[in-house]
């Protein structure tokens, strides 16, 4: 059974990023990329699945410009066995990322397709739930857990106020909470053998799909800033002002 | 134009996040209409039909919409889709579920998260966890979006009258299935909804001591317990009481930060309080930059201390 898992390129977790001056977007010129950390969850959870022998191959995908090679360079070097990069610089929404894939897997047969919850980037969550009703598959979103045998999916799900335990039938779609796993930390012997892994070039025309943008960005600015209060000395002026000058209890 | 909002509710009740989804289905223009699906789910569509400024409840009931699967909620909006401009979801974990699949079966675009409606197809959303908000306009002819709660007042739970129309619903999918769930039961205020949230951070040190110290104070304000990632990595608290990007988004009259630095993606799920407090011993913890009042000091001192003094 093969898994496909598609990874994003995105601005790194740890960098602030800064607001254009003429609006239009932020600024990432010169800043530091790597794979959504969700994404990172999601082939680690398919690299497990074989490693336990209930997956044949990890196929992992990226869709977006041709340094996303890098991303999937890191998702081989994680354990996938191949990587077929959708190459294109137009601006890629959730919609036209999950026809992209449904494409994809229209031709690759997976029974499972893991993605990441959420892109830290646009912070969309869409694309896995729109690829699962787009294929016309169950899906189990922001799983804590995944067990995978008979034929069937059974993944718990954090929701508000807990979990939930859902059985799907595959083929299915399956997206990553924080808590599922710990992503291993690459190592340079596997670096060096991801090199050699196969990674495949397509162009969003080749999957006949149009990847036209629904969504218009007028423009983008800073939020507004919470100016620092003020410190108080002791819990008894905490109080004070609490009572007296906030109010608020 | 006619909006649809997705009710959340426990099929006795509607949770509150509807009634501020309904107020950013009204500044979109137009009737609000809402979708009541749920299995036994009567009682919920009558308080449905009382939230002001709503005309019409569709009412749903059936086995396929006992537990909320995603498969069968999204195909029973498809099924009456077709008579709205908006379709609009709270940003929930059910909302979020279930939105993408609506949108992507109608092949529009989503619009996630709205903190603001400027006009009927412009709206305003956060990315890159809060650090950035972006004014979108949808180009489709019909807007899928989810809508960040704490953007939009809610809309009064009585003084309504729309009536309730019974629809037959669609049939399961037959592709996912319920086994269980574990729902913490709590006397608690809901954490996105509470007025005060006592939240702790990594510096309690202990899922004991997180408890120990942080539980009378939230029993002496009446408050929801919340948590910073770094104390639910750590086991000292329950993920569902995270707040921050990855987390819950809220924003109480008073979010009490303890022993919590203030990460950027902490942040990003409170600044929006009204009132924020940060007890921290570290005076240069980033929590000081956004709180209304910063007390530098031991928090397993000045806790028990506050608790005494309230």
């Amino acid at each position: 059974m093969k898994v496909l898992v598609p990874v994003k390129r995105v601005v790194d977790y740890n960098v602030k990023v800064r607001v254009k001056s003429d609006g239009t977007g932020v600024d990432i010129a010169n800043v530091k990329m790597s794979m959504n950390p969700f994404d990172e969850i999601a082939i680690e959870e398919a690299v497990r699945l074989k490693d336990k022998g209930a997956v044949t191959e990890v196929i992992a995908v990226s869709c977006g410009v041709l340094q996303c090679q890098e991303t999937l360079r890191t998702a081989m070097a994680i354990g996938a066995d191949r990587a077929i990069l959708v190459e294109t610089a137009e601006e890629l929404q959730p919609l036209a990322v999950a026809k992209l894939l449904k494409a994809l897997v229209d031709k690759e047969q997976p029974q499972l397709v893991i993605l990441g919850k959420q892109a830290i980037d646009d912070d969309c969550n869409q694309t896995g739930q729109m690829l699962a009703a787009l294929l016309g598959w169950p899906q189990a979103t922001f799983a804590s857990k995944v067990e995978v045998a008979d034929g069937k999916a059974v993944v718990t799900r954090e929701v508000d106020g807990g979990l939930e335990t859902l059985a799907l039938t595959l083929p299915a779609i399956i997206t990553t909470d924080l808590r599922l796993n710990e992503p291993r930390y690459v190592t340079l012997p596997n670096i060096m053998k991801a090199k050699k892994k196969p990674l495949e070039n397509v162009k969003p025309a080749d999957l006949g799909v149009d990847v036209a943008p629904r969504i218009k960005t007028l423009k983008v600015s800073e939020p507004p800033k919470r100016s620092a209060g003020i410190k108080v000395a002791d819990v008894a002026a905490l109080v004070d002002k609490l009572k007296n000058e906030a109010k608020v209890i | 134009m006619t909006s649809l909002v997705i009710a959340e509710h426990d099929n006795a009740s509607i949770r509150p996040a509807t009634l501020n989804t309904v107020t950013a289905a009204a500044q979109c223009g137009g009737d609000v209409h809402v979708l009541v699906a749920g299995l036994n789910a009567a009682a919920a569509a009558q308080a449905a039909s009382q939230i002001a400024g709503v005309s019409k409840v569709i009412h749903v009931d059936g086995e396929p919409f006992a537990h909320g699967l995603a498969e069968n909620m999204a195909a029973q909006v498809i099924a009456i889709a077709s008579s709205y401009s908006h379709i609009l979801f709270p940003a929930t974990a059910s909302g979020k579920n279930i939105a993408p699949r609506v949108a992507a079966l109608l092949d529009v675009g989503q619009i996630s998260d709205i903190t603001k409606v400027d006009a009927a197809d412009t709206f305003e959303r956060p990315i890159y966890a809060g650090n950035a908000i972006a004014i979108v306009q949808s180009l489709d002819a019909t807007k899928v979006i989810t809508v960040r709660t704490t953007g939009f007042d809610p809309a009064a739970a009585t003084g309504g009258s729309a009536s309730v129309d019974v629809l037959a619903g669609v049939a399961d999918s037959g592709k996912s299935a319920f086994i269980g769930s574990e729902i913490a039961k709590s006397d608690r205020p809901e954490l996105t909804a509470a007025k005060i949230i006592v939240s702790g951070g990594r510096a309690l040190g202990s899922a004991e001591q997180f408890t120990s110290v942080l539980t009378p104070l939230a029993d002496k304000l009446g408050a929801a317990l919340g948590a910073s990632r770094a104390a639910v990595d750590a086991g000292y608290a329950p993920n569902d009481w995270q707040v921050g990007q990855t987390g819950k988004i809220v924003a109480p009259q008073l979010y009490v930060a303890i022993g919590i630095s203030g990460a950027i993606q902490h942040l990003a799920g409170m600044k929006d309080s009204k009132v924020i407090v940060a007890i921290n011993k570290d005076a240069e913890a980033p929590i000081f930059g956004v709180a209304d009042y910063g007390l530098e000091a031991d928090l397993f001192e000045a806790v028990p201390e506050l608790v005494a003094a309230l």
